[in-house]
């Protein structure tokens, strides 16, 4: 296992050595940041009215489950720039050979790499939950909310992480692996908007799966399809890698 | 452990020491083969220069030989491990330096090293150790701290060796390993090549035909994905064939008649080369014994060169 290890943690220095690590931590928490002020801004207008209403909804509501809502989409975008270099790069830099003639299994490979790029984001998310926590300071929140939703939003990088490194393994392009990420990513969360698919279309959409939770419901069904969409990446990148080592 | 033995010193088949072993290795892609039924056998302070023209099937073997592409049959075995049935623990053995050197040119050359050595699972206790050896070696002690990308092409290459021989494998694939560099530093990695291969077994592939007669201690070719040629330099270079010079030589046909003599090419009157079949002395007291005013009896050193293309256009010749 420490081989794989020392991939992750080969992916975090080559991610905190290059400017797009940074850059891309800075430009997420401004944005998030900038839609954090907004909706409070929208609360505090609407803040008199609420008090007249019998169970008004809370803050909980009105601001921190908005801007997580809006920080998914943001991690939409993001998540396949991170991941697009992941196993191309190793591709096109000639030293996917070099893992290859390594001690180390396939499976610690792609899980190295998995990891490398997950925990950034992970921390990312850290990051971007201080925000609604900082209100904890002015007035109460609804913790289990919060919680349900930031376990939503890293189950969400769990599955976006593992299905850009697959795409990612098929490519010596990063540029390809990203667009390709970025077109799955948005079908996925569109396939139902407005609510108008079927039931299919229902279970795959990603942003169904995902609004339950940010709103505090937190499912069995919910929680399995990220969980199981992102094995079947893992299992299927693997598979990959392997297939390529026997046929070209 | 280490073995001290001198390159060409390895003789017989008692196999005592067979670091990288393989048998008939196949590998077809969609019914183009690309390489077949090859053997191949190093042992510890062998230096195999590995030959052939351009799509001869090197790069596969190569491939094959560090795990980069599974053999379609046949066997390999590292240090007496299978490399199919074992993997990791064959890898461990194995040092591998691609024609392009396996770089992150965003880490610094020290951080890839020990990047490298977490890699091959070398033990925590001996990392620094073994990172120290290898910069030394690859005599990269200026450059530890820069950035692998800013590096020139031959500090890249150097950085490259270093990873290869960084935990301390049995066997040490090179593929190409001085295209791209200047003439010093060819000679410092050719230095370096002969310096290694007295205590691992080294497979070197190149197209520099000089570099395996400076480096190599065996060569071995191949052509259309099959072993044409392999032996030892040293028996390469004796020769068989000798050059005779003499002011009344005879014809040809009295040579042949002559014990041990194989062929006869006539240069010139004065001047003819013999082929032999038996040892040298044999042959030069018969001569000496003639009264042919003979002048001269040299052998002619075969070089790589002609041996490589007349292999090569040989078996093309015969495959069309």
């Amino acid at each position: 296992m420490n081989a794989g290890l020392a991939i992750t943690r080969r992916e975090l220095l080559s991610l905190f050595v290059s400017p797009l690590a940074w850059t891309i931590l800075a430009v997420v928490q401004f944005i998030v940041a900038w839609t954090f002020l907004v909706q409070i801004d929208v609360f505090i207008g609407l803040e008199s009215r609420l008090a007249r209403l019998e169970a008004p909804p809370g803050v909980t509501d009105l601001v921190v489950t908005p801007t997580l809502s809006n920080a998914a989409l943001v991690f939409l975008l993001v998540t396949p720039l991170l991941t697009m270099r992941l196993l191309a790069g190793e591709r096109r830099g000639n030293t996917m050979q070099l893992l290859r003639a390594a001690p180390i299994s396939t499976l610690q490979v792609v899980l190295g790499k998995f990891f490398g790029v997950y925990i950034f984001l992970l921390a990312l998310l850290a990051m971007l939950v201080l925000m609604p926590l900082a209100l904890l300071a002015g007035t109460d929140l609804d913790l289990g909310k919060l919680a349900s939703g930031v376990m939503g939003l890293a189950l969400l990088l769990a599955m976006l992480t593992s299905a850009g490194l697959y795409l990612s393994s098929l490519t010596r392009q990063p540029a390809v692996a990203a667009a390709m990420s970025c077109g799955l990513f948005l079908l996925l969360w569109l396939l139902n908007s407005g609510g108008h698919g079927d039931a299919v279309t229902g279970f795959i959409s990603l942003a169904g799966h995902l609004q339950g939770m940010l709103r505090g419901l937190f499912t069995t069904a919910d929680v399995g399809y990220f969980i199981i969409a992102t094995l079947l990446f893992l299992a299927l990148t693997v598979q990959r890698l392997d297939a390529e080592r026997l046929q070209r | 452990m280490i073995e001290q033995q001198p390159p060409g010193e390895t003789q017989g088949n008692n196999i005592p020491d067979c670091l990288l072993e393989a048998r008939q290795l196949w590998r077809d892609y969609d019914g183009h083969v690309a390489v077949r039924d090859l053997d191949l056998e190093l042992r510890r302070g062998d230096v195999l220069g590995f030959l052939g023209p351009n799509g001869a099937g090197k790069s596969t073997t190569m491939q094959m030989l560090s795990g980069n592409l599974a053999p379609s049959t046949g066997s390999i075995r590292i240090n007496g491990i299978d490399l199919l049935d074992e993997p990791a623990a064959a890898k461990r053995q194995l040092g591998y330096l691609p024609e392009q050197p396996p770089l992150y040119p965003e880490l610094t050359v020290s951080e890839y090293l020990d990047f490298c050595a977490r890699l091959h699972g070398v033990a925590r206790s001996e990392r620094g150790r073994a990172i120290e050896a290898a910069i030394e070696r690859c005599d990269l002690g200026d450059m530890r701290n820069r950035l692998i990308g800013q590096l020139s092409k031959g500090y890249q290459q150097r950085t490259g060796i270093a990873q290869a021989i960084l935990h301390d494998p049995a066997v040490i694939i090179l593929d190409e390993p001085t295209v791209g560099l200047d003439p010093i530093q060819i000679r410092d990695i050719r230095a370096l090549i002969r310096e290694l291969g007295r205590d691992h077994a080294l497979l070197l592939s190149t197209h520099i035909l000089a570099e395996v007669q400076e480096t190599c201690s065996r060569v071995l070719m191949i052509h259309h994905g099959r072993v044409v040629h392999e032996s030892r330099l040293d028996a390469l270079d004796a020769g068989v064939q000798y050059r005779i010079s003499g002011s009344t030589l005879p014809d040809d046909g009295t040579f042949r008649s002559l014990a041990g003599v194989a062929a006869v090419e006539r240069v010139s009157p004065e001047r003819v080369i013999l082929t032999l079949d038996s040892e040298p002395p044999r042959v030069l007291a018969q001569l000496a014994a003639k009264e042919w005013g003979i002048s001269e009896f040299t052998p002619q050193h075969r070089n790589l060169e002609q041996l490589f293309v007349e292999l090569t256009a040989r078996d093309t010749e015969g495959a069309a």
